[in-house]
């Protein structure tokens, strides 16, 4: 175990160790309901979402306070998100990836609260999110274009003898989305905060943790970007696939 | 000894890091490039910008998924 | 270093409470992960769905609503004061005229009394002069008449001196004759 081997050497890294799921009440095995760390930090972005979407806006002001411009902002991005992206047809599905953005910019952004958990981390969570939404996107576009849904895979713009060879390719390509969909947002978010958790192991040297607590500042800076622009990309895609299966036709 | 051949391979995995930044580096400076000749363009253009960053850099995240794995993992 | 796994302590963490290989791969640990992120998403969906989303849509579309309406009633406000601007204006053209007319009368009055007086004072002027012009022409019959009297009187004694004598009648004649020239 290369942490063990480290161990010896007085520099303990364990970047990974921030992503153990742990039972939140007591110890025990972590069954399939058990309440853990993970669930914490989905429930408080729950909490945070609520707070800033149902009480910030209780109040329906016409000129909003605080809160309820934030709340605004948000639905008036992805709304326009939406609506640019998939076209006026694409609006009805706005509160399904309202709720896939919501969740991953809390997720990320709470997750980068010191001694936090990041769910969008666990590449469990980001592939039901992304599988979800490539199952979900093909099969909207089967029922809304039928056989001819199979058309985004064949350039009839392509020259005849390309086109078979280009049809396998967009086949793979369509088939890696939901893959590369979900291990970039994990990936982004795991690497951030194992990053963060090197440095950290770094500031305990007195030499070097200047160094390593400027890094630190750099690499939080980093993610705070991150965060935003990983959610941003997620829903950006989704509603670039969801474009595909509404319109296959290039 | 199957230990240290993982760790030179996570090393060698971990320079898909830099090739993902050339990708990224590469995507940003057209995209100033070419919305510094054309500034009223520039703003239709980020959501395609950010797409096209998130490809880049979704490789490189590859590569680092690739060098935990074989650090961690195997 | 896989085979270590299956001898920890717990799932996928070793005696010392360390991850053991990547705890995002821990097969172990995804289905509560799963479990936990339906339960959330459903729950954020339902409230987004139900509470939030139509609550802020219906805000927005009231405030462009009314940032429309506000945007019409200052118009309507501007277009009364277009009208009040030209009321204001048609009102000081009215009193302008007004003005005008009034000064118009006033100097027409003037100018009558003026005239009155000027007239009056051209007739006093008139019978003054025609007075005086009498009172002249008395003068001057009377000096003329003296003169002729005189003459006559000095024609007579001249005559009567010179040892002729010459009657009243001749003598008036001839000085007549002398007069006239």
């Amino acid at each position: 175990m290369a942490t063990e081997d480290k161990a010896e050497g007085g520099l303990v890294f364990h970047p990974l160790d921030q992503f153990i799921v742990k039972p939140f009440f007591g110890d025990g095995p972590v069954q399939w309901y058990t309440v853990t760390n993970v669930t914490i930090w989905m429930g408080i972005s729950l909490l945070a979402i609520v707070g800033v979407f149902v009480l910030g806006s209780r109040g329906r002001a016409i000129v909003p306070s605080r809160i309820q411009s934030i709340g605004e902002l948000i639905y008036g991005f992805i709304y326009k998100m939406v609506e640019d992206v998939t076209g006026k047809d694409g609006v009805k599905y706005f509160p399904y990836i309202m709720t896939l953005f919501l969740f991953i910019l809390f997720a990320n952004y709470l997750a980068l609260i010191p001694m936090s958990y990041s769910p969008t981390s666990m590449i469990a969570v980001t592939a039901v999110l992304g599988f979800g939404v490539f199952i979900c996107v093909t099969i909207l576009g089967f029922v809304k274009n039928g056989a001819s849904f199979l058309s985004l895979f064949w350039m009839s713009d392509a020259p005849a003898i390309l086109r078979p060879i280009i049809a396998v390719i967009e086949v793979i390509s369509y088939f890696v989305r939901p893959v590369s969909h979900s291990i970039r947002l994990a990936g982004n978010i795991m690497a951030g905060h194992a990053v963060l958790k090197v440095f950290a192991g770094f500031a305990a040297l007195t030499l070097v943790s200047p160094v390593a607590i400027f890094g630190i500042v750099a690499i939080y800076g980093l993610e705070v970007l991150v965060a935003g622009i990983q959610a941003y990309v997620f829903t950006i895609l989704t509603c670039v696939y969801l474009k595909d299966a509404l319109h296959p036709h290039h | 000894m199957e230990g240290e051949l993982a760790h030179i391979g996570a090393g060698l995995a971990a320079i898909g890091s830099g090739a993902a930044a050339i990708g990224v580096g590469t995507v940003a400076g057209n995209y100033l490039a070419g919305a510094l000749r054309n500034p009223s363009a520039a703003a239709g253009q980020t959501a395609t910008l950010f797409i096209g960053l998130a490809f880049a850099e979704a490789l490189g995240i590859f590569a680092f998924l690739v060098s935990l794995l074989l650090m961690f993992a195997v | 270093m896989a085979t270590e796994t299956t001898e920890a302590a717990g799932v996928c963490v070793d005696a010392g409470g360390s991850a053991l290989g990547m705890p995002q791969l821990c097969a172990d640990w995804m289905p509560n992960q799963i479990f936990w992120l339906i339960i959330t998403l459903a729950a954020i969906y339902f409230v987004m769905s139900r509470i939030a989303l139509p609550r802020i849509g219906a805000v927005l579309a009231e405030r462009s609503g009314t940032i429309t309406n506000d945007i019409a009633a200052a118009e309507e406000l501007k277009n009364k004061a277009a009208e009040a601007e030209a009321a204001y204006e048609n009102a000081l053209v009215d009193a302008r005229a007004e003005a005008q007319k009034i000064v118009a009368e006033a100097k027409a009055e003037i100018q009558a009394e003026l005239d009155v007086e000027l007239q009056k004072a051209d007739a006093e002027i008139a019978a003054k002069t025609a007075e005086s012009e009498k009172a002249i022409a008395e003068i001057r019959d009377g000096a003329v008449k003296s003169v002729a009297e005189v003459a006559k009187d000095t024609a007579k004694e001249l005559v009567s001196v010179m040892g002729g004598s010459a009657d009243a009648k001749t003598i008036t004649a001839a000085v007549n004759a002398r007069m006239k020239g």
